[in-house]
C-alpha cells in the first residue's frame, strides 16, 4: 500500500473529510431481489479483502474523518468474521451500523453484535405481505424470517430503521407497510422507490411505478406523517421518490468523492456503489492507502469540482445545487458519463426518460417477468 | 417560558451518540446513518446530559461554569426542548 503515485488532485478543490464509510463485505447474499444496486457482473468479482484487510481499512477511514460505518454487501452476515469487524469498527469511535435482509440473523447473534458494540441494525423488506414479499426476494421462508428478526432487534435495545425499496408491485400497499413498521416499532421507515441501477435498471420497465401510484403513496405517507406528530410519535417516516419524475437531477452522493467513500468486497475504492459501472479506473485499497485514494487518485477527482461539465450545466446558475447530477445515469441512459443526467429537463436526452414514464403507464412488466439477482443471471448477462 | 420540568432527568434516545469529532472539530450527535454537527453551546449542554442530572443541576452546574454568560439558563432551557421535539433526547 502506498501514498505515493501521481496526484490527479483538483487545484482550488478541497475535499472535506469520507464522512460515510460503505463497507460492501461481500457480494454473496441468499436473497435474489430484483432491483438490487449491485453491479450485473458481480459473480466475475475477484476474491473478497480478509479481515485484517477491512479492519485497515476502517481505520485509515477513521483516521480520514469517517464516523458512520455501513456494513454492507450482499448480505454481510454471510462473513464469519462480522463480529469481529464490528467490535474493531465500534473500538475506533464509528458509529457501526448494519444494513441486513435479516436473513442468517439469530438472536443468539443479534446479542453477540451487541455485546460487541454495534449500534444500529437496518432490516430491508421487499413487501408487507408475505407472499409478494417471499416471490421478490427468491425466497419461501424470508418474511417471516424477517418478523422474527424485526422483533428481536428491539427487543435487544437497538434503534431500528426498516426499509422498504417499493416499486409498482408493492407500492399501492403503502398503508399497510407503514402499519406494520409501527407494530414492529420502527424508529426509523425508508419507503425508497427503486432507483435504477444495477439489476433494477436492467428490470426498469416491471419497476417503475406511475406517476399516480407515486403521488397517491406520497399523500398517504404525509398523511401518515401528520398522525405521528399530532401523537408526538418518535417513528420518522422518509420518502424517497424515484428521479425519473423530477425535472431536475438529483445532487447524486452530495456531490462526486465529496462524503461518501464504498469499499467493494474485492478491495475496489469507489464514490458510490454504482460507480464501477462507468468507464472510469478506480483504485483498490489493495494497493493505495485510503489518503492518496481520496485525496490524489483520478477515479476520486474525475467529477470533482465543475472543470469537466458538459452543456447545457456548465453555464447553469443550478450547477452548484445538482453538480449536472448522477454520473452513473448519465452513463446507463446515454452512453456518456459525462452528459448532462437525462433527469433534467434541459437535458438532450430528457426524451428517455419521458419514455420510461410512458412505458410505466403502456407497457409495464409483470412481477414474473422480472430477472432475479443470482450468480446464474449474472453470469449469462456478463458473458467473456 | 418552557414546558421542560426542572425535576425531570434528561436522556439521550436510544441509538444516539454523542461525542468529540476531531476531523469537525466539535460534538457531533451520531444516529442511524446521520450526523448533527453541534455548535459549541449545544455541545456543552449535551456534554452534561447523563442519564443521571436533572434539568435543574444541569442549569446549576453549567452556570457555575459560565458564570459570565448572560440568560444561560433560557439558553439551556430553550436548546433541551429543541432537542426533546427533535427527539435527541428523552425526559424522564
Amino acid at each position: 500500500m502506498s501514498d505515493s503515485g501521481s496526484s490527479f488532485a483538483k487545484p482550488g478543490f478541497v475535499p472535506g473529510p469520507p464522512l460515510w464509510l460503505l463497507a460492501e463485505l461481500t457480494y454473496r447474499c441468499p436473497l435474489q431481489c430484483p432491483y438490487c444496486s449491485n453491479p450485473l457482473d458481480f459473480a466475475r468479482h475477484g476474491e473478497e479483502l480478509s479481515t485484517a484487510q477491512w479492519i485497515e481499512v476502517f481505520r485509515q477511514a477513521r483516521e480520514l474523518g469517517a464516523a458512520q460505518l455501513g456494513f454492507s454487501g450482499g448480505e454481510p452476515l454471510v462473513r464469519q468474521d462480522l463480529t469481529e469487524l464490528i467490535r474493531a469498527a465500534r473500538g475506533m469511535g464509528y458509529y457501526t451500523n448494519l444494513i441486513t435482509s435479516g436473513i442468517g440473523l439469530s438472536e443468539a447473534r443479534i446479542a453477540e453484535f451487541a455485546a460487541a458494540g454495534l449500534d444500529h441494525i437496518q432490516v430491508s423488506f421487499q413487501a408487507a405481505d408475505e407472499e409478494v414479499n417471499n416471490l421478490l426476494a427468491g425466497s419461501d421462508k424470508a418474511f417471516a424470517q424477517k418478523l422474527a428478526m424485526a422483533r428481536a432487534v428491539k427487543a435487544h435495545g437497538y434503534p431500528m430503521v426498516l426499509n422498504f425499496v417499493t416499486h409498482r408491485h408493492n407500492i399501492d400497499h403503502i398503508e399497510r407497510i407503514i402499519e406494520l413498521c409501527l407494530e414492529l416499532e420502527a424508529d426509523f421507515v425508508e419507503l425508497a422507490t427503486c432507483q435504477f441501477y444495477g439489476w433494477a435498471e436492467l428490470n426498469r420497465a416491471g419497476l417503475l411505478p406511475t406517476r399516480a401510484q407515486l403521488e397517491r403513496a406520497e399523500r398517504i405517507t404525509n398523511e401518515w406523517r401528520e398522525k405521528l406528530a399530532a401523537q408526538g410519535h418518535p417513528c420518522k417516516l422518509i420518502f424517497v421518490t424515484p428521479d425519473y419524475y423530477e425535472e431536475r437531477p438529483k445532487a447524486c452522493m452530495g456531490g462526486w468523492g465529496s462524503l461518501f467513500l464504498d469499499i467493494a468486497p474485492d478491495g475496489t475504492a469507489l464514490p458510490c456503489h454504482s460507480a464501477k459501472l462507468l468507464p472510469v479506473q478506480f483504485p483498490n485499497v489493495r494497493e493505495h492507502s485510503l489518503r492518496h485514494i481520496w485525496f490524489d487518485s483520478f477515479g476520486f477527482n474525475r467529477y470533482r469540482g465543475d472543470d469537466w461539465l458538459p452543456e447545457p450545466c456548465r453555464s447553469c446558475d443550478e450547477k452548484e445545487r445538482d453538480f449536472g447530477g448522477c454520473r452513473c445515469q448519465a452513463f446507463l441512459l446515454t452512453g456518456d458519463a459525462e452528459a448532462t443526467d437525462p433527469v433534467c429537463g434541459k437535458s438532450a436526452h430528457h426524451g428517455l426518460i419521458l419514455d420510461a414514464r410512458r412505458q410505466a403507464e403502456e407497457a409495464p412488466k409483470g412481477l414474473d417477468e422480472l430477472v432475479q439477482r443470482n450468480v446464474r443471471a449474472s453470469q449469462i448477462i456478463c458473458k467473456g | 417560558m418552557s414546558g421542560l420540568n426542572p425535576e425531570q432527568v434528561p436522556v439521550l434516545r436510544r441509538g444516539f451518540r454523542f461525542q468529540w469529532e476531531p476531523a469537525q472539530d466539535c460534538h457531533v450527535l451520531l444516529y442511524p446513518e446521520g450526523m448533527i454537527k453541534l455548535n459549541g453551546s449545544a455541545g456543552a449542554i449535551l456534554a452534561e446530559v447523563d442519564g443521571v442530572r436533572s434539568v435543574a443541576a444541569i442549569v446549576a452546574g453549567l452556570r457555575e461554569r459560565f458564570p459570565e454568560a448572560e440568560g444561560i439558563e433560557t439558553d439551556i432551557l430553550e436548546f433541551l426542548e429543541v432537542a426533546r421535539e427533535r427527539f435527541w433526547i428523552e425526559l424522564r
